[in-house]
């Protein structure tokens, strides 16, 4: 081989190695924008809702009840009647089999929603109004075009019937798509077009203020002490690989820590923000300590050595001088730790936060669900429009984590100083 | 009622500091004399001496005194009951106790029920009375030697210092007592687990399937049933699926990773670096429920469709998928930890191999990296340790059948699906089949122990050399 050919050769593995290069990053890239996209994509028709406009006569003699009711009365009151008399007005039905049918079109809690309308609304007691209700799952997933109409009728749930009566209300402008509240607002549900996050977005956020009161302190005295006052000796050493190994320990060891010793020892309360939040605590810990630690050395020693030098103690100079140019890269180390904490999943399904809640939860102690773990419930639903439901929880709690994420960084650019 | 405590107590302990502050000017100026600290140190000092012990009281009765109640009136239940329970029974009645005093108790009361309740709720009563006595008689017991202390003008900044460090200190020995709670958490139920099951029965075991496992008094295990009982428990097939599943995860992990990583540090401009590295990144901040949900939804069943036209039979939870998913979760550890390691080679050994005429590939190839191969074995160590630990990946996407295969288009299991696959729900502390859990957590928490152990001593010794 000639000099030329030679260098010819080794120019083209050269362009070859950095092609792969490129390649990689741009590959791992693309698998960023292709995860994003496809929760995007399936998630996004969740933020609406499909709504039937529906006729209701608010009769009070036919509803037995006084002419200026109280919220109680009317709570008290059977709406079933009224509900079941307006919702077959909608279209004209033969027989029994058609009038279910058309009653399925309705999500089954309509009777609520129509009791709930009237004690918002007094005023239209005795008088004829259009109300809003919310439709079924099929019809929702049919509305939004996720549904394959074109099956025969016995391999799909919405019967030729409803396919007529949803063709003859659409041509009547009586579906509506309205913005989803329900998705914020509610908790979990057996069905897909009433379920929320509300619940789960609750227990999130009381588990990760467990976590952050539990952790935060902890982790900050104890990387003062280890950055600051620790003395080289066993104690010191045996406590830096401890913490080093814990940051790597798998999350679903911690769970199982948090089954034998919190709910096994101590008869904490199942499936509770608290519980879970202790043991995120204890899992964060060492991930908030390391950080919490380098921003501490980050600190100049001619700091310390300036506050000693003018006769401070050395717990003064660290207190009065070292802490507080460091809390800035402390706190962002903290935000991220929690943005992982709150990320996780393993260690809450093992102490019991997957039980079906459907009630809000008002504080760290009632069973509550959490976000990601809402995500995996959901995700083994099968119904269809628990699949656009899961990918909504994603994105809320995607928005979460990079809010989080960016405030650390914003944090981190705007108050760390530079020393050099 | 304990947050009415606390608030006493630390309304209490402020304005202690109040007092102790101007106790020491009062008296100083008295007698003439110079306080031995700045007057803030003695408000602190009776301040600190007046809280920590309440607080330190208080937690401790809240954690302890559900236990100790629960001891008591279980204690007591078996003593007046002439027939024998079991502890399943005892605990059952307990729960009724607790719900027949908490007013949501739905089925017939017994007389033992409603007497529990009674003896309960006086329990309760006389535990929150002496906690407050005992609490308050402490306080002032620590404040009034505090107070003392205080006005023979002792060094009070000498001695907040000191409690100041070992209130650092005791912070930094959670790491040790986290410790120390998995492993007696993990022990506890494992021994408990190898008493019923042999341990190598268990380690060398070839067939798993727990659900089998419905003994639940191991003392009266007969050597057939023990023999059933065992082939329930062998753990082969799971530690096979979990490294099987991380070996796909490492074949898609280490080549993009540490490719991209070598590029970001030698060849990428700085503009490129700055926005591609932290796109890379949210790769690892996603997290992995999200992978899992994407891998069981999108992944799985692309994989099928695409067997099915090759004529190929794929499992929709194939080991692939999971794999693949996970080796897309894992290219950033590697990519940002070798990233940094390649940094961390001294510039002098690349401009040697330059001048020797090398191109920049060569001197990758060839000095770069045998520089950097400690840090970077350490890297994918780590990544290998994060990736036998994973758990939501592989529960949705990589099945439940325990079979030994290394055929990546069928369905396997893993460590951490079997322990979330057992301990899911209501489960009966007692049972072989929820303590083999804690054991295989015992055995995943040493695996990753020693990987992670291994690893940083790579990195460690790595850094070592060029510092």
């Amino acid at each position: 081989m000639s000099k030329e050919e030679l260098l010819k050769k080794r120019y083209r593995a050269e362009k070859r190695f950095k092609f792969y290069g490129l390649t990689s990053v741009i590959l791992a890239i693309l698998f960023v924008l292709f995860l994003v996209n496809v929760i995007f994509s399936k998630g996004k028709g969740a933020f609406s809702r499909t709504t039937i406009s529906v006729e209701v006569d608010f009769n009070t003699e036919k509803l037995e009840i006084k002419n200026n009711p109280t919220n109680e009365e009317i709570q008290d009151t059977d709406f079933y009647d009224l509900s079941i008399e307006s919702l077959l007005n909608v279209y004209k039905t033969k027989g029994l089999k058609e009038e279910k049918d058309l009653i399925r079109i309705f999500s089954p809690d309509y009777e609520f929603e129509i009791k709930n309308f009237i004690i918002e609304n007094k005023g239209f007691l005795n008088k004829t109004t259009i109300i809003e209700l919310t439709a079924s799952d099929d019809i929702d997933q049919l509305n939004k075009g996720n549904y394959p109409r074109h099956l025969p009728e016995e391999r799909r749930r919405i019967s030729d019937f409803q396919l007529l009566i949803y063709d003859k209300l659409v041509e009547d402008n009586k579906i509506q798509k309205t913005f989803n509240t329900f998705l914020f607002t509610n908790g979990d549900s057996r069905d897909p077009e009433l379920a929320g996050v509300g619940g789960s977005l609750l227990g999130s956020f009381f588990t990760i203020i467990v976590t952050l009161l539990l952790s935060f302190p902890i982790a900050i005295l104890a990387s003062i002490y280890l950055e600051e006052f620790a003395p080289k000796n066993r104690i010191t050493d045996f406590i830096e690989i401890n913490i080093n190994n814990l940051a790597a320990v798998p999350s679903i060891v911690f769970g199982l820590l948090g089954l034998g010793i919190l709910l096994g020892t101590f008869d904490f309360p199942r499936s509770t923000p608290l519980v879970a939040g202790i043991t995120l605590a204890l899992m964060t810990l060492p991930r908030i300590i390391i950080p919490c630690r380098a921003s501490l050395k980050a600190v100049p020693p001619s700091i310390r050595e300036g506050a000693l030098a003018v006769g401070a103690s050395k717990v003064q100079s660290v207190t009065h001088h070292v802490v507080p140019l460091a809390i800035p890269g402390t706190l962002s180390g903290t935000i991220i730790g929690l943005a992982q904490a709150l990320g996780e999943t393993a260690p809450l399904i093992l102490i019991g936060m997957v039980a079906f809640v459907v009630d809000l939860p008002s504080s760290p102690v009632d069973p509550s669900a959490s976000l990601p773990v809402q995500v995996y419930l959901w995700s083994e639903q099968a119904e269809r429009g628990f699949v656009e439901k899961t990918s909504a929880t994603i994105m809320i709690l995607l928005t979460f984590l990079i809010t989080m994420n960016a405030f650390a960084v914003y944090l981190r650019q705007k108050f760390e100083r530079r020393w050099s | 009622m304990n947050l009415a405590i606390l608030l006493l107590v630390v309304l209490f302990s402020t304005s202690c500091f109040f007092f102790g502050r101007k106790k020491i000017i009062k008296i100083t100026s008295e007698n003439k004399i110079r306080p031995n600290a700045l007057p803030d140190y003695y408000g602190y000092y009776l301040a600190l001496w007046c809280a920590i012990p309440a607080v330190l009281i208080l937690a401790l009765w809240t954690v302890f005194e559900p236990t100790i109640i629960k001891a008591i009136i279980i204690n007591n239940l078996s003593s007046n009951n002439l027939s024998e329970l079991n502890p399943d029974e005892l605990n059952l009645i307990y729960q009724q106790i607790i719900a027949l005093y908490a007013g949501n108790f739905t089925g017939t009361i017994t007389e033992e029920i409603r007497l529990g309740a009674e003896n309960y709720k006086s329990f309760l009563s006389i535990a929150e009375g002496s906690k407050i006595v005992i609490l308050i008689s402490f306080l002032m017991f620590t404040t009034l030697y505090a107070y003392k202390k205080l006005i023979s003008n002792n060094k009070a900044r000498e001695e907040v210092e000191k409690i100041v460090k070992a209130v650092l200190f005791t912070c930094s020995l959670v790491a040790i007592l986290t410790t120390i709670g998995i492993i007696f958490s993990l022990l506890f139920e494992s021994i408990k687990f190898f008493t019923t099951i042999n341990i190598f029965d268990f380690l060398f075991g070839t067939s798993w399937s727990p659900q089998r496992a419905f003994v639940r008094d191991a003392s009266t295990i007969t050597p057939e049933e023990y023999n059933e009982l065992k082939d329930a428990f062998g753990s082969v097939p799971l530690f096979a699926g979990t490294a099987f599943i991380a070996f796909i995860a490492m074949i898609v992990a280490v080549p993009i990773g540490l490719f991209s990583g070598i590029y970001l540090a030698e060849y990428a401009s700085k503009k490129v670096r700055k926005y591609s590295k932290p796109i890379i990144e949210i790769l690892a901040g996603i997290p992995t429920v999200v992978y899992g949900f994407f891998a069981a939804l999108t992944v799985g069943p692309f994989f099928r469709e695409f067997g099915e036209r090759f004529g190929l039979e794929v499992s929709s939870e194939s080991a692939l998928a999971a794999g693949l998913v996970m080796g897309v979760m894992i290219i950033p550890y590697i990519s940002s930890l070798s990233d940094d390691v390649i940094n961390a080679v001294p510039q002098s050994l690349r401009d040697g191999s330059y001048a020797v005429g090398a191109t920049k590939s060569e001197t990758i190839k060839k000095v770069v990296i045998p520089a950097a191969l400690p840090g970077i074995v350490g890297s994918v160590l780590l990544a290998v340790s994060r990736a036998i630990g994973e758990t939501m990946i592989v529960v949705m996407a990589a099945g439940l059948a325990a079979r030994l295969t290394i055929n990546p288009l069928e369905s396997t299991t893993t460590i951490t699906t079997q322990i979330v696959m057992i301990l899911i729900g209501d489960q009966e502390f007692d049972s072989p089949k929820t303590q083999s859990a804690f054991a295989l957590g015992l055995t995943l928490f040493f695996a990753t122990l020693i990987l992670n152990y291994i690893a940083l001593r790579f990195v460690k010794k790595y850094r070592e050399k060029y510092e």
